[in-house]
């Protein structure tokens, strides 16, 4: 549109410790456009974006906005210069009411209810504590907020999902509009539909290097993800995925019509024994909150799921448990005792009852806890402290604890999340060891090529729904990305 | 870290002292023990041979004496640390047992007083149990609010056994005061009820899901935990524990009062941060809790020994006890 770049981001690189997250990236935003920055999980998007808005410093390259270098590395001068972002969570205040989060930003406050009427939200007071108000609202709140600054160039960051269609479709067109007065807008988003609404270009950024720049005209889709993918189509690791017979007989776990909060709105499918049924879906899509259902965490707003054919209803995660679902979240943390040692985290399930709250039976605790490190080689030479293992052998310990106990249903959320290559490869044919002895495994990765090394189908979930389903022998990464961005035509509810 | 790594006996000294807490614990015990014989000698060395021995037992004796009380409450606090909790009821509930039982003892007998002081130690145990676990309300202000409460009720229960008179049961006296080879009686109750504590902690199913608990509640419920139950017992049994303290201090001190036992509780908190537990939660030993106990006790003879005024020796005492836990944090590199 204009020759003057409002945002220019060339060069940049970031690592953290031995991890390169970002080896070259760039972005260019003229006057007036609205660009889509694309990637997939483990891309570097994040880490780009907080390098642009100033919340990390890069090892190289620089920022300029309206070609002033932006004092990186702090958020709040990059907003003075002009670049001004709005989140999925919004950043304002609960405990203040609206009128004092506007105060603390220094945001007129005509021009802010201006943008708030204009964005189809009509019901807001100053008065109003934030704590009070719906997410919608609040996520329309804060790029009201934006807008009322006056930025140079905007940076939405996934800001549309789970928001209602008809506020998205305002949203859009409010930005739409903006853009054309000549605003600079970063889009970043894993939607194509709106993408192609609003953008001019989609620029697209693979293994931290941006690869490519793409207008948006029909077919953009197939080319996104082929360059979010490389062109590394290696098909060669799916050897023995056809072996694998599809599991039969009842199922262990059936899920219907499940929804909870916001985000996870109807989810069906079967998960039989002897199976490992993959779940792959791109981020916020609805499966934190699936898993959180099923481990019993959250009750859900809807639905049903059944267990051995009987509903179940969970209000504690010792409920989930008595009836065989096992859960190991992605977050190793959460699940650890970090001070205490291998033996006492692995053996913490057979303590939880109050039934065997008396002498701890030493013997037979020894002998499961051998059982465990010794199936998944867990290295202990750094036993006295959990704390001290590494990543993938703190993993294991997690795992460990519910093969110690028996596996009937494992839910595995992320298994493989920042753990080293090695551990990685123990942990795929762990979870096909353990369903081909009669244990169901329910196995959600972001990492799509594991959905061919170690489950038997997927499903994937896009906008809080099973948009396909997807056999090993067909699961490529080219047909989960275009699936996991919800490109496929039919609705296959498995 | 860096500046102990270049200097390897005093890095190795450290690591001796991270995995073996207890031993600078007995080393400044045993320090403290020898500065007292320093100030006034003799009171610890008699060196009259015959009666007492090298050592002198009657001193010893005394100190165990008045630890044990101390020791006790200080379980309360070691087994709700390892939470992340705290106990503040437990110095009220002691008194509230021990006036109760002294007040019943003349009315019903010694059998019911004494069942009847433990059971409203249990009732306030209970009350917090349900109010940390169930109402999820802090520990800190739970016990507080109920030890607040116990003190309210046991003023209106004063008036009501105004006339009745009070009587200490005779085998709390012995218990108290009464020696058996030299050592006091309350040694030989105190030392299996050490023992349970101790095999608690370490060898049974309750013990490790409290260590659990404090270290990571999340981890705890996904393993199927529900901390509820634990606290419930837990609060209960620290209650039932202070109550116990509460009887055998009646024994000791011999005289009843609305107050009793309720200067025990800090110490006893900071005995069991002295012995190194963690108030975070998920890290903590009772045996360590035992040693600062002494500590206390030795600390407080020093202070009188030095004849200061009361306010200055409370003083000294919060500094030396900050002292002393800044110092052990920094050798065993534990919090």
């Amino acid at each position: 549109m204009d020759d003057l770049a409002v945002l220019d981001a060339s060069g940049i690189v970031k690592t953290f410790g031995a991890v390169r997250a970002l080896t070259d990236a760039n972005l260019r935003v003229g006057e007036g456009e609205v660009v889509a920055l694309m990637g997939a999980n483990g891309a570097g998007k994040s880490t780009f974006v907080k390098i642009i808005t100033g919340a990390l410093r890069p090892d190289a390259g620089n920022v300029l906005i309206r070609g002033r270098e932006a004092r990186v590395g702090n958020p709040a001068e990059a907003r003075r210069s002009g670049l001004v972002p709005v989140y999925q969570e919004p950043s304002l205040i609960p405990d203040l009411d609206v009128g004092d989060n506007l105060r603390l930003g220094d945001t007129p406050v005509g021009p802010f209810m201006d943008w708030v009427r204009e964005l189809g939200v009509e019901d807001v007071r100053l008065a109003d504590m934030i704590s009070d108000l719906p997410l919608a609202t609040l996520r329309i709140l804060d790029l009201a907020r934006a807008l009322a600054s006056e930025p140079d160039v905007l940076l939405l960051d996934e800001m549309t999902a789970a928001l209602p269609t008809d506020l998205v479709e305002r949203v859009l067109t409010v930005v739409r509009a903006r853009a054309n007065d000549g605003m600079g807008v970063i889009y970043v988003s894993h939607r194509f539909t709106e993408i192609s609404e609003l953008c001019d270009r989609a620029s697209v950024l693979r293994d931290g290097r941006t690869v490519g720049d793409l207008e948006i005209e029909p077919g953009v889709e197939e080319r996104a993800v082929e360059l979010m993918l490389g062109q590394k189509l290696d098909l060669s690791h799916r050897e023995g995925a056809a072996s694998r017979g599809a599991a039969s007989g009842a199922s262990r776990l059936s899920v219907r019509n499940l929804s909870a909060g916001p985000k996870l709105t109807d989810v069906s499918f079967d998960l039989h024994p002897g199976e490992v049924l993959g779940v792959v879906a791109l981020e916020g899509q609805g499966q934190d909150e699936l898993f959180e259902v099923l481990s019993g965490f959250e009750k859900p707003t809807g639905g049903q799921v059944e267990v051995n054919g009987r509903p179940v209803s969970f209000s504690h995660p010792a409920d989930a448990i008595a009836a065989g679902l096992t859960f190991v979240p992605g977050n190793r943390a959460e699940a650890l005792l970090a001070q205490r040692s291998v033996r006492e985290n692995i053996a913490l399930p057979f303590a939880a009852r109050p039934r065997s709250w008396g002498p701890l039976k030493l013997g037979r605790e020894r002998e499961r806890v051998r059982y465990a490190i010794d199936k998944l080689q867990i290295d202990t030479r750094a036993q006295g402290e959990a704390q001290m293992l590494s990543g993938g052998n703190q993993q294991k310990v997690t795992i460990g604890r519910w093969l110690a106990t028996g596996v009937e249903t494992l839910l595995l959320f992320d298994p493989t999340r920042g753990i080293d290559v090695r551990t990685k490869r123990q942990i795929y044919p762990l979870a096909r060891e353990l369903a081909e002895s009669g244990a169901a495994v329910l196995f959600y990765t972001s990492e799509l090529d594991e959905v061919a090394l170690a489950c038997d189908r997927a499903i994937v979930i896009f906008n809080g729904r099973v948009v396909d389903t997807i056999e090993a022998s067909d699961a490529d990464e080219q047909t989960l990305m275009r699936a996991a961005y919800g490109l496929t035509g039919t609705e296959a509810v498995s | 870290m860096s500046a102990t790594d270049t200097n390897p006996p005093l890095a190795r000294l450290g690591r001796l002292m991270r995995d073996n807490p207890m031993i600078p614990l007995v080393v400044f015990l045993i320090l403290l023990i020898a500065t007292l014989e320093v100030m006034r000698p003799g009171i610890v060395m008699p060196f009259r041979g015959g009666r007492d021995g090298l050592i002198s037992t009657f001193w010893v004796g005394n100190l165990i004496k008045f630890a044990i009380p101390l020791a006790m409450l200080a379980a309360c606090q070691v087994l709700t640390m390892l939470t992340a909790g705290i106990d503040l009821s437990a110095g009220i509930v002691a008194t509230v047992a021990a006036f109760v039982c002294a007040t019943l003892s003349s009315i019903w007998g010694v059998a019911p007083a004494v069942l009847i002081a433990l059971a409203s130690g249990l009732t306030v145990g209970i009350v917090n149990g349900i109010g940390v676990g169930l109402v999820r309300v802090h520990p800190l202000i739970m016990t507080l609010g109920t030890g607040l409460i116990a003190t309210g009720c046991l003023q209106v229960y004063q008036r009501l056994v105004i006339n009745a008179g009070a009587e200490i049961p005779g085998f709390l006296v012995w218990l108290g005061t009464g020696r058996t080879l030299g050592m006091p009686n309350g040694l030989y109750l105190f030392i299996p009820f050490a023992a349970f504590v101790i095999c608690l902690m370490r060898f049974t199913g309750f013990g490790r899901i409290l260590f659990a608990l404090g270290s990571n509640e999340r981890a705890s419920m996904l393993s199927g935990v529900r901390s509820w139950q634990v606290y419930l017992a837990l609060y209960a049994l620290s209650g039932l524990i202070a109550a116990l303290a509460g009887l055998l201090y009646l024994g000791i001190i011999r005289q009843t009062s609305l107050s009793l036992a309720n200067p025990l509780l800090l110490p006893s908190v900071a005995a069991a941060v002295i012995g190194g537990t963690s108030i975070f939660g998920g890290r903590g030993s009772y045996a360590g809790a035992i040693v600062g106990a002494l500590i206390l006790r030795v600390l407080d003879t020093m202070l009188t020994l030095l004849q200061m005024p009361e306010g200055a020796r409370t003083a000294l005492f919060g500094i030396i006890i900050l002292a002393v836990t800044a110092l052990y944090v920094r050798i065993t590199g534990s919090r």
